[in-house]
C-alpha cells in the first residue's frame, strides 16, 4: 500500500533524528567503536546495550543473531541483527489510518504527540481534528485547546470528568460532518495495572467503531524513550485491553535511546511508526529503522 | 511496587539456598541470578556491579560458602546492600525555615505537578500551611493543572501572568507567604526532556530568586537506563537534595530507586503511590528493603492503621478501640468483628494490594488481594459477616453447621463461601499470632529460613491443626 504523504520520512526528518539519539556520550557507540575488528567482545557490548534498556532477553537475541551473521566489524554485525529484529517496517495497511487513538500510562507525552501528529498532517495539506478526551488530568483540556490553537487545528472537547467515549462519538459525528481527516484523540494517562481504566479503553476503542465502522483506526501507544523495562509490561496490557497497532518513542532527545522498543519489537511484533526528538511541533518524524538503528548505535557508519 | 523485582530476587535467593550448603559455584550462579534481577528491575548498569560486588564481598567475607545457615545470612547480606544502596536510614525534609522552600525538579512528564500537590496535601495534614507556586511558564495549561489541584486540597496557589519571569514569579510568591503567614513554599518547575541552556538558566534564576534549602528531583518509577544521567544533569545545576519516585503504583519495579540513591548519591525521600492527593509515602530505604525481600513493611502498615482510624480528629476512645483490636489480633484472636473492621478500614488504608504487601511473607497475595476486590468478593465477605450474630462474630467457634446455613441463606450466598471465610479467619489468628512475635524474621524461622515461603498463603499443616483444636475445645465449652 502506497505510503501517505505525511507520514513519509524526509531527509530533514532523518537528520533530526540522528541529532536528537546520537550523541557522543552513547555508551554503546564506544563499545562498538573499539571493535572495529570483526570478532569483538561479545560481553561488553552486551553490557552496552543493556545500558541502553534494550532489555536481557532482547539483548541475548539481539547477540546470539549477531554471531551468527556475517560482517566486517562488530558493529556491522550488531547493525544488521538489530535491523533484522526490528523488520521491515513500512509495508502495513495502517499506513492509511484515518483515526489515530493515542494510550499510554501517565506523563510520556501523549497530548503533546497529539498536537505534533496534527500540526504535522496539517503542513502536509491535510485537515485534521484534535480530540481532547482526556477528561481526567487537571487541564489536560486546556493544555490541547492551547495546542490547538497554536497549530491551528480545530480541536473536539471532552468535558472534564465526563465520559471521554462521549467526546469521541461527537468528534467523529463531526469528522464526518466536515470531512476531517485524519481524526486524533489524545485519552486520559493510566497505569496499565488499573484495571477499570483498561477497560475504559476497550470502550473507547469500541465506540470508534461503531460510529466510524469505515474508517480504519490505528491505535498507538506512545512510549517514553527513558523507559526500561516496565515499557515492556505497559505495551503487553495495552495491547492486551486496546489493541495497539504501533508505537510512538517520544523523549528521543534526552539522551535515552529508546532500547526497549527492541524489545517490544521482538516480543509483541508492535512496529515503531513515529518518534519524538524535541519540543518544536515538527520534533515528530516517521520511524525509519536504518536512521534508528544507526542513532542507538551512536551515529552512521563512518569508521 | 517493587514486586518482580523481590519475586526475582527470592527466587534467586531459594535457589541459592535450596540445598542447605552452597557451593562456591553455587554463589556464582546465585549472584548471576541476582544480576540478571537487578537488570530486569532497571537498575543501571554501574550501580548493578557496584551492588553484587558489594553482595559478593561479603559472602566471602562471612564465609557463607559450605558454611551452614547460608539462606538466613544470605538474605541478611542481601538486605544490607540494598538498605546501603538504598540510603541507608533515610533523611526528613529540612524545613526549619520560615517560609521552607521547596523547589521540584525534573524531566517532562515524571509528575511534578501532581507530586507538588500530594506534597502540599501531606505537609498540610502534618500541622504546616503550604502554598503552592506555579512556575512552569512552559507548559500551557501547567498553571491550570496546578491550581485545579489545589482546589481540590484547599491550598492557596500563586500564579503570575504568561511571560513573567520565574526569578520573578519565586520571590513575589516567597513575600506573598510571607505576608499570608504561611510556611512551605512548593514551587513547581518546568519540565524539560532535555537540559538545553534556558532551562538551566531558568532553575538557576529560580534558585537564586528563592534559594531553596529542599530542591526534590520527581522522576517516574519506570525511567530505565538513563535514570542515572537524568539525576547526574540536575545534580550540575541545582544538586537535588532528595528524590521523589513516582507512578511507584503500576508494575514498575523500582529499580531508578537503587540507581540514583546509590548511583548518584541522591537519598528518596517520597514515593508516588497511587492518583489520589494522599497517595505520597514516605521512603524508608530499611523498610523498602524489607518490601523487596517480602520481609514485610509492618512500621508503615501501623501507621497507616493509625492514621486512617484515629486520625486527628477522633477522639481517645477510638485510639483505645484500635489498641485492643490490634493487641487481640497479634495475640491470634481475631474476630469476625476486626475482620469486618478491617475490610471496611480497606479504604481508608490505600489500595489492598499495598497493604498486604506490608504484611510480612504476604507480598505473593498482593495480586490475588486486588483480584478479590475487582470482583466484588470484599462486598460479598460483609454480606455472610453481617449474616451471623454478634455472638457468632465474636467467637467462630460457635459456627455450627446449622448455623452456617442460616448465614448462607441470609447472606444470600453458598455455604462453601461460608466455610472458606471462617477458613481463612482461621489462617489469618495463625498468621498475626505468628507475626505478633514482633520479630518478623522469626516468621521465617520455622521454614527453610526464607521469606516467601508462604507466599502463596499456605499455612504449615502443624499449625492449623493446633489452631482446629481449639476451636473444637471451644465448641465444647
Amino acid at each position: 500500500m502506497k505510503l501517505a504523504f505525511w507520514r513519509k520520512s524526509s531527509a530533514d526528518d532523518e537528520k533530526r533524528v540522528v541529532e536528537a539519539i546520537a550523541p557522543a556520550s552513547n555508551p554503546l557507540a564506544k563499545v562498538l567503536r573499539r571493535f572495529t575488528a570483526p570478532e569483538p567482545n561479545w560481553r561488553e557490548i552486551e553490557e552496552a546495550l543493556l545500558a541502553n534498556d534494550v532489555g536481557l532477553a532482547a539483548t541475548t537475541a539481539l547477540i546470539q543473531s549477531a554471531r551468527d551473521s556475517d560482517g566486517t566489524s562488530g558493529r556491522a554485525r550488531v547493525r544488521t541483527a538489530a535491523l533484522q529484529l526490528l523488520g521491515d517496517e513500512t509495508s502495513d495497511a495502517h499506513n492509511e489510518a484515518d483515526v489515530v487513538l493515542l494510550v499510554g500510562v501517565n506523563g510520556v507525552g501523549k497530548t503533546t504527540t497529539a498536537a505534533k501528529l496534527a500540526a504535522r498532517a496539517k503542513g502536509s495539506g491535510l485537515s485534521p481534528l484534535l480530540v481532547a478526551a482526556d477528561t481526567f488530568r487537571a487541564a489536560a483540556i486546556d493544555q490541547l485547546r492551547a495546542l490547538g490553537v497554536r497549530e491551528g487545528v480545530e480541536v473536539v472537547e471532552g468535558r472534564p470528568g465526563g465520559d471521554p467515549a462521549a467526546a469521541i462519538h461527537d468528534a467523529l459525528t463531526l469528522a464526518a460532518a466536515r470531512s476531517y481527516s485524519p481524526v486524533i484523540i489524545d485519552t486520559a494517562g493510566r497505569m496499565q495495572t488499573r484495571s477499570g481504566l483498561m477497560d475504559e479503553l476497550s470502550k473507547i476503542r469500541r465506540v470508534v467503531t461503531k460510529v466510524a465502522p469505515t474508517r480504519t483506526v490505528e491505535v498507538l501507544l506512545v512510549l517514553d524513550g527513558t523507559a526500561g523495562q516496565n515499557g515492556l509490561a505497559q505495551a503487553r496490557e495495552f495491547d492486551a485491553s486496546a489493541g495497539i497497532d504501533g508505537i510512538v518513542l517520544t523523549k528521543l532527545d534526552s539522551g535515552a535511546r529508546g532500547g526497549v522498543a527492541l524489545a517490544v519489537r521482538r516480543e509483541l511484533g508492535l512496529p515503531i511508526r513515529w518518534i519524538g526528538t524535541g519540543e518544536r511541533p515538527t520534533d515528530l518524524v516517521p520511524f525509519a529503522a536504518e536512521v534508528f538503528v544507526d542513532g542507538l548505535l551512536g551515529g552512521p557508519a563512518d569508521y | 511496587m517493587f514486586d518482580a523485582l523481590g519475586n526475582s530476587l527470592r527466587a534467586s535467593l531459594r535457589r541459592l539456598t535450596g540445598s542447605g550448603r552452597i557451593s562456591a559455584a553455587d554463589l556464582e550462579s546465585g549472584l548471576a541470578d541476582i544480576r540478571t534481577s537487578l537488570i530486569g528491575a532497571d537498575v543501571a548498569m554501574p550501580v548493578v556491579a557496584s551492588l553484587l560486588e558489594r553482595v559478593a564481598d561479603r559472602a566471602r567475607a562471612s564465609e557463607i560458602v559450605g558454611g551452614l545457615g547460608a539462606g538466613e545470612r544470605m538474605l541478611g547480606i542481601l538486605h544490607t546492600a540494598l538498605t546501603e544502596t538504598l540510603g541507608g536510614s533515610g533523611r526528613e525534609l529540612d524545613l526549619r525555615e520560615r517560609p521552607a522552600t521547596i523547589l521540584l525538579l525534573g524531566v517532562q512528564g515524571a509528575g511534578k505537578t501532581t507530586t507538588a500537590a500530594k506534597l502540599a496535601y501531606r505537609l498540610a495534614k502534618e500541622g504546616r500551611r503550604p502554598m503552592l507556586v506555579a512556575a512552569d511558564p512552559r507548559r500551557p495549561a501547567a498553571a491550570e493543572q496546578l491550581a485545579t489541584l489545589a482546589t481540590a486540597i484547599k491550598v492557596p496557589v500563586h500564579r503570575e501572568p504568561i511571560g513573567t519571569s520565574v526569578a520573578e514569579i519565586g520571590t513575589r510568591a516567597i513575600a506573598s507567604a510571607r505576608r499570608l503567614g504561611l510556611d512551605v513554599v512548593i514551587i513547581d518547575s518546568s519540565g524539560r526532556t532535555t537540559l538545553d541552556d534556558e532551562l538551566l538558566q531558568e532553575l538557576r534564576d529560580l534558585r537564586n530568586a528563592t534559594n531553596p534549602r529542599e530542591r526534590l528531583l520527581v522522576l517516574d518509577a519506570a525511567t530505565g537506563q538513563s535514570a542515572l544521567s537524568i539525576a547526574e544533569g540536575f545534580k550540575s545545576v541545582a544538586e537535588p537534595t532528595g528524590l521523589i519516585l513516582s507512578k511507584l503504583d503500576g508494575d514498575a519495579r523500582g529499580g531508578a530507586a537503587l540507581s540514583i540513591a546509590g548511583g548518584a548519591g541522591i537519598p528518596v525521600v517520597y514515593m508516588g503511590t497511587g492518583e489520589r492527593p494522599d497517595a505520597l509515602e514516605r521512603f524508608h530505604p530499611d523498610r523498602i528493603a524489607n518490601r523487596i525481600l517480602d520481609m514485610g513493611d509492618l512500621a508503615t502498615l501501623a501507621e497507616r492503621v493509625r492514621d486512617a482510624e484515629i486520625g486527628p480528629a477522633a477522639g481517645a476512645d477510638a485510639e483505645v478501640r484500635a489498641k485492643a483490636a490490634e493487641a487481640r489480633a497479634l495475640r491470634g484472636g481475631m474476630t469476625f468483628d476486626d475482620l469486618l473492621g478491617q475490610l471496611r478500614q480497606m479504604s481508608s488504608l490505600g489500595p489492598i494490594g499495598q497493604v498486604v504487601k506490608m504484611i510480612p511473607g504476604m507480598g505473593g497475595m498482593a495480586q490475588q488481594a486486588e483480584a478479590a476486590v475487582a470482583s466484588g468478593e470484599l462486598t460479598r465477605t460483609e454480606a455472610i459477616i453481617l449474616s451471623m450474630t454478634p455472638a457468632e462474630r465474636r467467637d467462630p467457634a460457635l459456627l455450627t453447621l446449622p448455623r452456617r446455613r442460616r448465614i448462607a441463606a441470609g447472606a444470600g450466598r453458598t455455604i462453601e463461601e461460608v466455610n472458606r471465610l471462617i477458613k481463612r479467619l482461621d489462617e489469618m489468628r495463625t498468621l498475626m499470632r505468628r507475626a505478633g512475635g514482633g520479630d518478623p524474621s522469626r516468621l521465617m524461622g520455622g521454614g527453610a529460613g526464607l521469606p516467601g515461603k508462604h507466599a502463596g498463603g499456605r499455612i504449615p499443616p502443624k499449625a492449623s491443626k493446633r489452631d482446629k483444636r481449639a476451636k473444637k475445645g471451644g465448641k465444647r465449652r
